[in-house]
């Protein structure tokens, strides 16, 4: 069932989310757009196409404590950090950061279910917003995702005066139950055309046509073993960006502080960039900047796809592309290693 | 130039001056070239570029090529022969190593605020004019080339060669244009309360997410373990452990490049959340000028620096002095 309601009046939509829900969206700080806690104050922005972190930190945030110590008269104590236990909505996703969730969640749900993600995912009602002006640095079509129709739990499109919305599950059924007194029924085909339009421009990206069949037919270890790498890691700056902007980067680090009488046990992103990257007792296994350039793309393009099905984890979004300080990125790893269309 | 400059570096390359090319290699969306080697003229002609998207300042590079067997060919911009001849002053690259080309430059762009300026789906951007000319999937756009420069250009040191061993498209001694003074902004800062103060920092710094990409681009941060690297303490560089740490991590580097910053302004050029961070250096350059006397840091390679050098003169800024004289 579509929708409708005037985008002069979303104010009122986000603020009878918030009575009921924690309600994240992008929100513009200091000049740059992330996705932060709705407030009246905040200057909300869905204009910008792509916020500079994606929605992962609803999720799977940057930095979070597991479990505190302490030890007091002799005795030691271990206090769990509490699970998630409130519902959120993460509203105006874009369709490439919607399968960076099904990304994340292969990892995080499967046995052993990491208990922290699962309690938000659980929780999360998941708004996506069309992309109605995509950029050069979009590709998010190369893995068959539709950025005319994301699919979240509510999908929305903005066209015109209006911001349309239409519950895709169950999930998304409620959060509109809940807003209900803010919507008007709306013609499906309302935004038929702005559909249209939206994929003829990702027809004409630059990106939108690569291949990444090379990636399936070659075998293992002859991409790993590939001479390319030596040539395509050296501007590689090692620093952390492209993997802290990536929307499926999962890898995490986990880490003490020391507190007053006791341990915070936190984990935190971790990124294969990094030279202490699985450090273990020993040392570590991969001991130059080339070995940790390519794990990075062995795992979007290789590993990842042999493991769950095919599926890649690199989702287009295009935030390595703009924000690598070496304008390195995968888009050219991939036509390097043979996947140009 | 870029012809020129081409031409040169497969001579240089034939007869057997140097190994190795280090300059830019031509991205595949027009304005996203990346720092390359380049080690045959094929390979040169293939890839090479030269134009306003070559922000890169190559000098950081040398300090790995310099380790390398032969002599390597660096292009350098005016402003990154001040990074190259601080980096030579502390030992950290081989001159003999290089073979410098000084590079003429008339300023360098900022994509972001070329997007900022709502120009998106960028299909090619033809910088040559006074009007940027850029071709987008929604049709021809225009904006001044002035409008778009970098922050660093706007503060241009001079288009002056510290460093070099020939020059092309540049004179031996070139005047920037005036571009106004480069401690407007910081002493706008300075004229703010303390409260102010801090809440501007914390509001730029509260974007931080220690991806280390500004650390890591700069040409004064040449340690070769960093202290934020260390697993022996406690901030290492993966997590802020609460807001004030990664005030900390900035506010450390920032010492700790005091004096051999040049302000090349990379740490800007490459922040992710567009923290302007150069502003902390400025600070320090702006105080050292006035509590030492003018000072550029790698305007040569022999000067004393005002920090690594004490006379009985030196100023003695600060509370702690201050108390010590009651």
């Amino acid at each position: 069932m579509m929708y409708k309601i005037d985008q002069a009046r979303l104010g009122e939509l986000f603020a009878a989310i918030a009575e009921k829900k924690d309600l994240f969206l992008p929100v513009k700080k200091a000049d740059q757009t992330d996705f932060a806690l709705w407030t009246k104050e905040a200057e909300v922005d869905l204009d910008t196409l792509r916020t500079v972190k994606s929605p992962k930190d609803c999720f799977f945030p940057q930095s979070e404590t597991l479990y505190n110590t302490s030890l007091e008269e002799g005795k030691l104590s271990i206090d769990a950090a509490a699970l998630c236990d409130r519902d959120f909505v993460v509203f105006g996703m874009r369709a490439c950061d919607v399968q960076a969730v099904k990304v994340l969640d292969n990892v995080f749900l499967a046995d052993p279910v990491d208990t922290y993600y699962a309690a938000r995912r659980e929780h999360a009602v998941l708004v996506a917003g069309a992309c109605h002006e995509p950029e050069e640095t979009c590709f998010c079509k190369v893995f068959g995702i539709d950025a005319a129709a994301p699919a979240a739990d509510v999908a929305t499109w903005r066209v015109g005066e209006a911001l349309y919305w239409k519950a895709l599950t169950k999930k998304g059924e409620a959060l509109s139950e809940v807003v209900k007194e803010h919507l008007t029924p709306a013609e499906e085909s309302a935004v038929e055309e702005a559909q249209t339009q939206i994929r003829s421009i990702i027809d004409k990206l630059p990106y939108s046509h690569l291949k990444l069949d090379v990636f399936k037919e070659t075998p293992m270890m002859e991409l790993f073993d590939s001479d390319r790498w030596e040539e395509m890691y050296k501007p590689c700056l090692a620093c952390g960006t492209c993997t802290f902007v990536c929307p499926t980067c999962q890898c995490y680090d986990i880490r003490d502080f020391k507190t007053k009488d006791g341990v915070q046990r936190y984990r935190c992103w971790d990124s294969c960039m990094y030279s202490d990257f699985t450090m273990m007792a020993h040392g570590n296994m991969r001991t130059s900047q080339m070995q940790r350039f390519r794990q990075r793309f062995m795992h979007k393009l290789v590993y990842y796809p042999d493991n769950y099905e095919g599926m890649f984890s690199c989702v287009g979004c295009g935030r390595c592309v703009s924000k690598c300080p070496a304008a390195l990125n995968i888009v050219k790893v991939i036509k390097t290693m043979g996947g140009e269309g | 130039m870029q012809r020129e400059l081409m031409n040169r570096a497969k001579e240089l390359l034939i007869d057997e001056t140097v190994v190795r090319v280090l300059g830019w290699k031509k991205g595949d969306l027009g304005y996203n070239h990346e720092p390359a080697y380049f080690d045959s003229p094929e390979e040169l002609e293939e890839n090479f570029v030269y134009d306003a998207f070559c922000g890169a300042n190559l000098s950081k590079y040398m300090i790995e090529a310099g380790k390398q067997e032969g002599k390597t060919l660096v292009f350098l911009k005016p402003c990154d022969t001040y990074s190259f001849n601080q980096l030579l002053k502390e030992h950290r690259i081989k001159r003999e190593n290089t073979y410098i080309i000084g590079v003429g430059c008339r300023g360098n762009l900022d994509i972001d605020k070329i997007k900022a300026a709502g120009i998106k789906g960028i299909e090619s951007v033809d910088a040559d004019g006074d009007m940027l000319k850029v071709k987008t999937v929604y049709g021809e756009k225009e904006m001044p080339f002035e409008e778009a420069l970098l922050e660093r250009c706007l503060a241009c040191k001079g288009k002056t060669h510290m460093v070099y061993d020939e020059l092309i498209g540049a004179g031996e001694k070139e005047e920037a244009g005036p571009k106004g003074n480069r401690f407007d902004r910081v002493s706008e800062l300075e004229s703010l309360s303390p409260e102010e103060r801090f809440a501007f920092w914390r509001s730029e710094l509260s974007k931080c997410i220690r991806c280390n990409a500004c650390r890591n681009a700069c040409p004064a941060c040449s340690c070769l373990k960093c202290v934020f690297d260390s697993n022996q303490f406690d901030s290492n560089q993966k997590a802020n452990a609460d807001t004030f740490e990664e005030q900390m991590f900035h506010i450390i580097r920032a010492f700790h490049v005091a004096g051999r910053c040049t302000d090349c302004g990379e740490c800007s050029r490459v922040c992710p959340q567009g923290i302007p961070l150069h502003l902390l250096n400025r600070k320090f350059i702006k105080d050292i000028n006035t509590l030492y006397g003018e000072y550029q840091a790698g305007e040569d390679t022999d000067s004393l620096a005002p920090l690594t050098n004490y006379t009985f003169e030196d100023a003695e800024p600060g509370i702690v002095a201050e108390r010590g004289r009651k």
